[in-house]
């Protein structure tokens, strides 16, 4: 059970900056050789604060955007898009779910027409089919055929979401790449999406790769963690080892700059306060 | 005296499907020198309440209170005009989006300034000096060079920490917080939730600290309540909401946490939750 779904190798990706009358042209250098393998029903969480290169990495993984250097695979087979451009074959193996479920649904667009599009684009299957499978999809995240015929605006954020990550199982993907899922949501419907991840993930050997700032969503959520700091990884391993023993230095500030909210740290906080 | 005492807030907005209750009842009281927390999540009505006691509701809000005193003072029963010199002077407000909540089109000097000039009435010199010097106090470098600066040349961080300047600039009495930290990394979280609380602790203000995140309350309250639907669910001390919390939609709230998983599933909140409109009685110790 250990078939390697996704595999970077040395990924770069370059940015280039052009300069105006007083400024000269750049280079940024957002994602700067990254290697990383995930098996299948695994998942890789990519965790960095804004501007580390992770949602880069995300474009790169997910196809959009092609890497500046580097080999990418997928189901072992190699892929790259600047070269070959990209098969429907392709497209249809990795899926994106985004951070805003605001911003991601068309708001003329019925849910059924959003589950239904990726088929129809994609495959050659008869409306009738396209409609059984988005039915059944909704089902799948815990929605009802009554929602077919409405529109995003009639849903709350935990929904849109919901909607969102059906969208992306659609096509049956061996693939889902999850950008921050979950920030946009509050807490209770952020365990009902995390919920909803994990069953999925067991029920269609899912595999994927979670981008994310949170790291007690990752800490629940990973199998293996990637830490991303200025394009760089500065740490890859399984959960326990990052966790337990965090080698780099950004790794440990990211570990203390997390609030805890747990009876012991707020006990040591009080203390401190009534010493000063 | 408390320095800021509600009782029995209600705030409704009128829509078109007639008028929606965002506050439903909620007394509050902050004594000086005290971190308050108050919880919630979207539609809690949390920053609905503070921003009627600021006075920042539109026209279509509708605020009634038994009592609304801030240092005595019936909040309420003020003019327009009088109830400005309060605002922005011995109440202040810090806000989510720190890039938004400035002004793009002003250097963030202007604006430091800008509070000085309307309550403290200081001449130009003294206003730069006391520019410079908050500046230093929120932490940032070269404050002399970066009084000219726009707010969009200024990351996230040092946005809020310039909010945070122009909200201490008149040393207020009460601050007041609405996530002040959701939009940040959580290093610089980390930062602003280290200044704010020292500051708090120098100049001996109240602060009232909006949020849904549990781990900042746990890291910076003393006093915490919990709002669910416009409704109060909870009022305790840090260490016993933390430890022992009455209210089921505390208890919820807490479980919810990724970090209390127990097992490969969390539990959510729907899976315990109460009746649509729950009674506050019950939960209110």
């Amino acid at each position: 059970m250990s078939v390697t779904v996704l595999e970077g190798k040395n990924i770069v990706r370059d940015y280039h900056v052009g300069g105006g009358l007083f400024r000269p042209a750049r280079t940024v250098h957002a994602v700067k050789g990254v290697s990383f393998t995930v098996r299948k029903g695994k998942t890789l969480a990519i965790v960095g604060e804004s501007g580390c290169g992770k949602s880069t990495l995300a474009r790169i993984i997910t196809l959009i955007d092609p890497a500046t250097s580097g080999e990418l695979f997928i189901d072992g087979n190699k892929v790259d898009i600047a070269k070959d451009g990209l098969s429907k074959e392709m497209r249809r193996k990795v899926q994106i779910v985004f951070q805003n479920p605001y911003g991601s649904l068309n708001p003329r667009q019925k849910i059924g027409d959003v589950l239904g599009e990726p088929l129809l684009i994609n495959t050659d299957k008869p409306a009738e089919e396209r409609r059984d499978l988005a039915m059944k999809m909704l089902k799948k995240v815990g929605l009802g055929p009554e929602h077919y015929n409405r529109y995003p605006h009639m849903f709350s954020g935990g929904q849109r979401q919901r909607i969102a990550i059906a969208r992306a199982l659609m096509l049956n993907p061996s693939l889902l790449v999850l950008d921050e899922p979950v920030s946009a949501l509050d807490l209770s419907v952020q365990a009902q999406v995390l919920n909803l991840l994990a069953d999925l993930q067991d029920e269609f050997q899912l595999t994927y790769v979670f981008i994310s700032h949170d790291l007690s969503v990752v800490r629940y959520i990973a199998d293996d963690v990637m830490v991303m700091y200025f394009g760089e990884a500065v740490e890859y391993g399984s959960r326990a080892e990052v966790f337990a023993d965090p080698k780099h230095n950004y790794t440990r500030t990211l570990f203390a700059a997390t609030p805890r909210a747990d009876v012991a740290s707020i006990k040591a906080r009080l203390a401190r306060k009534k010493a000063a | 005296m408390p320095l800021l005492e509600i009782k029995n807030l209600t705030v409704s907005f009128d829509t078109a499907a007639g008028p929606f209750m965002a506050v439903q009842g909620i007394d509050l009281s902050i004594e000086p020198r005290e971190v308050l927390a108050i919880v919630g999540e979207s539609g809690s009505g949390k920053s609905v309440a503070m921003l009627a006691v600021m006075g920042l509701l539109p026209n279509t809000a509708t605020v009634k209170a038994d009592r609304m005193a801030f240092g005595g003072v019936d909040l309420l029963g003020l003019s327009p005009s009088e109830r400005r010199k309060i605002v922005g002077k011995d109440i202040s407000m810090i806000f989510q989006e720190p890039i938004a909540s400035l002004n793009p089109c002003f250097t963030v000097g202007f604006q430091i300034e800008e509070v000085l000039r309307f309550h403290m009435g200081m001449d130009r010199a003294q206003r730069r000096a006391r520019a410079i010097e908050l500046m230093k106090l929120v932490g940032i470098a070269d404050p002399e060079e970066r009084l000219s600066s726009f707010p969009h040349q200024m990351s996230g961080g040092q946005c809020q920490r310039v909010m945070i300047a122009i909200a201490i600039a008149c040393n207020p009495k009460l601050l007041i917080a609405d996530e002040p930290t959701t939009a940040l990394d959580v290093t610089i979280q980390k930062q602003i939730l280290d200044l704010l609380v020292s500051l708090q602790a120098k100049y001996g203000m109240g602060l009232i600290m909006i949020t849904h995140n549990m781990g900042v309350v746990a890291e910076t309250a003393d006093r915490v309540i919990v709002q669910y639907k416009g409704r109060k669910m909870e009022e305790a001390d840090v260490l016993s909401l933390f430890e022992s919390p009455k209210s089921n939609y505390t208890r919820a709230l807490l479980s919810a946490l990724p970090e209390n998983a127990v097992g490969d599933r969390l539990p959510t909140i729907s899976d315990m939750l109460f009746e649509p409109a729950p009674s506050a009685a019950g939960a209110v110790s």
